[in-house]
């Protein structure tokens, strides 16, 4: 976990109450409550389309809030959208920088823009592109940069003037492995510094990684909010997956996993297939020896982490593209 | 990539931001924003060269090939025409740079970057008014070579220098406040195609119902009246009177006072719309 060692102050950096927006007739979030406390790491964990950008951009000033209310360190979103844009930076999925410009260019732009004299928002630049590493590229047209350059240059651009508050929408979406590593570490580093970070994301791993607490969003509404820990407990660490020989053995094999683990396996739509939620990786090899001993044939088997669908199976009881709203909103909650 | 902040760095305090942060954008911060955005566009500028291909050709191109195509006809021979052509075509130059201004505008707009600007503490108008501000070195080239190609052709502006220069300046000015319209257009549209289209059919009229070419005299009465009302056909004969005749008429307050009109209506609007849904 991130920063252990420091207790978040008890003041609330985002407070949010029946948030929501309407699109046509879609209601793209429809009366979501958020909490922040400063000091902390917050992830919005949701499919694509669940309203997590939506909800962000509202908060931003970037949107018209539809209803509910937003307040960002007592300041409310909606009477003083000057004063929270003084205490936002904003990261969007899609790098807002000016691509005609260099880096080092639109650094020093975004400095003036927000009143820093121009000598100091060049050191400023210079500053940022040194801890980006992007001091070598910092004078090349940014239509040359890749993906993880152009995202670090986008969210050192957020933070010119040291916002107490940070928005990160899908910071490592498209990014390989090793450069979203080293996202991690910055948005870690920027915590480190003070700053409270509100990140929305589609990995579970990424929540897992950064977050002190989740809240899950699916259709607009917030179906689960904890720890990642306690997300975890709701889905187990791994997922063993089951492709029965016989579809008709399925009562069996159920049977046999109620047995052997206290616990429910998962149907999957598709016909023999269960997914089994493990605590440990370890206890597959149980659950495998004891469906042999009761004569049950498997024909595939795989053991993996929870994907995103599955905490949303274990959840709402739907796969992220489902169309149901989630009717096992608030496990979570009633878990705590 | 070093990640690790220094830690002589002081750390970030909400609360001390929250008491220091300012409720509103004053007058000298607006015109600084703008200032600094009109720097980006005119770096733009210089980096797409391409931009400048209108402003630069249609002068030269009009100028040569309305003088010879209509010169005959209207005023006998090409070069009694250039003194009546010439602020016509200076006019519609000007206009036809500031519909440049609201396709570029909503073209530029639907980039990530204005994403950015909406997000930060600044005045609403800056980013519109930013490039509109470049655009003045536009508008400047578009006249100067105007006047430039009627001079090789043989046109002696009887104004001098200085009512030539006056000429230019309120073309400028006119360009500029009459931009705010296409501005607007820019911002309502939904996409810079529609932005041009819904612009060619403001510009058209504007330009070819005006004496800009041709004599009001040799109209039909109903024309006459609306041309007599256009404002580009003020700008026209006031940059007429100062670069033919060094003189200052009331064409120039009628020009002006268009002008002013343009922009109160027109900036408002601006704002609002590209306020509520971009």
């Amino acid at each position: 976990m991130s920063i252990t060692e420091l207790d978040p102050p008890p003041d609330v950096a985002v407070r949010a109450q029946g948030l929501a927006k309407t699109f046509g007739g879609h209601r793209a979030v429809d009366g979501i409550n958020l909490d922040v406390r400063t000091g902390e790491i917050f992830g919005v964990l949701g499919p694509n389309g669940a309203g997590k950008t939506t909800m962000l951009r509202m908060l931003a000033t970037l949107l018209k809030i539809d209803a509910g209310r937003a307040e960002i360190f007592g300041v409310d979103v909606v009477d003083q959208p000057h004063v929270i844009r003084q205490l936002v930076g904003v990261t969007g999925q899609y790098a807002s920088v000016d691509e005609s410009l260099t880096a080092r260019e639109n650094l020093w732009l975004f400095g003036r823009l927000q009143g820093v004299a121009s000598s100091r928002a060049r050191s400023i630049a210079a500053e940022l592109l040194e801890q980006f590493g992007l001091e070598e590229a910092a004078d090349k047209p940014i239509a040359q940069f890749s993906g993880g350059m152009r995202r670090r240059l986008d969210l050192a651009a957020s933070l010119i003037t040291r916002p107490p508050l940070i928005f990160l929408d899908e910071p490592t979406t498209g990014l390989d492995p090793r450069t979203r590593g080293q996202m991690w570490e910055t948005i870690r580093g920027l915590v480190a510094d003070g700053c409270t970070v509100l990140l929305t994301t589609q990995y579970l791993d990424e929540a897992d990684q950064l977050a002190d607490r989740v809240a899950v969003i699916d259709h607009g509404r917030k179906v689960a909010e904890g720890t990642p820990d306690e997300l975890k407990t709701a889905v187990g660490n791994s997922t063993l997956q089951l492709l029965l020989a016989q579809p008709d053995d399925v009562p069996a094999a159920v049977r046999v996993v109620r047995r052997v683990l206290g616990s429910e396996p998962v149907l999957s739509p598709e016909q023999g297939r269960l997914n089994v939620a493990l605590d440990q990786a370890d206890l597959a090899a149980e659950v495998l020896i004891a469906l042999r001993t009761a004569g049950v044939s498997i024909s595939s088997v795989s053991v993996a982490k929870p994907s995103l669908d599955e905490v949303f199976l274990a959840l709402t009881g739907h796969e992220t593209d489902g169309d149901e709203a989630g009717n096992a909103a608030g496990t979570m909650e009633e878990n705590r | 990539m070093s990640t690790t902040i220094a830690p002589a760095r002081e750390s970030v305090r909400a609360t001390d931001r929250v008491a220091t942060a300012r409720r509103r954008v004053t007058v000298g911060e607006t015109f600084s924003q703008t200032m600094t955005l009109a720097w980006r566009a005119l770096k733009r500028m210089r980096r797409n060269p391409e931009q400048f291909f209108d402003v630069a050709l249609q002068p030269i191109l009009f100028t040569a090939m309305f003088a010879y195509v209509f010169g005959g006809a209207i005023a006998g021979d090409v070069e009694s025409y250039l003194p009546l052509m010439i602020p016509g075509i200076l006019a519609q130059t000007v206009l036809t740079t500031c519909m440049a201004t609201g396709t570029q505008l909503r073209e530029d707009m639907e980039k990530g970057v204005f994403d950015r600007f909406k997000s930060l503490p600044i005045a609403r108008i800056a980013p519109l008014a930013g490039p509109m501000v470049a655009d003045l070195l536009r508008y400047a080239i578009a006249a100067t070579l105007t006047f430039g190609m009627g001079i090789v052709m043989g046109y002696r502006p009887g104004g001098g220098a200085g009512g030539v220069l006056a000429a230019i300046l309120l073309a400028i000015f006119t360009g500029w406040s009459l931009a705010w319209i296409f501005t607007w257009i820019g911002t309502i549209a939904r996409s810079a195609q529609a932005v041009q289209g819904i612009s060619m059919m403001i510009l058209f009229p504007l330009t070819f119902l005006s004496n800009a070419f041709v004599p009001v005299e040799s109209l039909p009465d109903w024309l006459a009246a609306f041309v007599r009302i256009n404002p580009v056909s003020h700008l026209v004969t006031a940059a007429r009177d100062l670069a033919n005749g060094g003189l200052v008429t009331g064409e120039v307050a009628w020009t002006l006072v268009a002008g002013l009109i343009s922009i109160v209506i027109f900036a408002p609007l601006s704002v609002r719309s590209y306020k509520r849904h971009m």
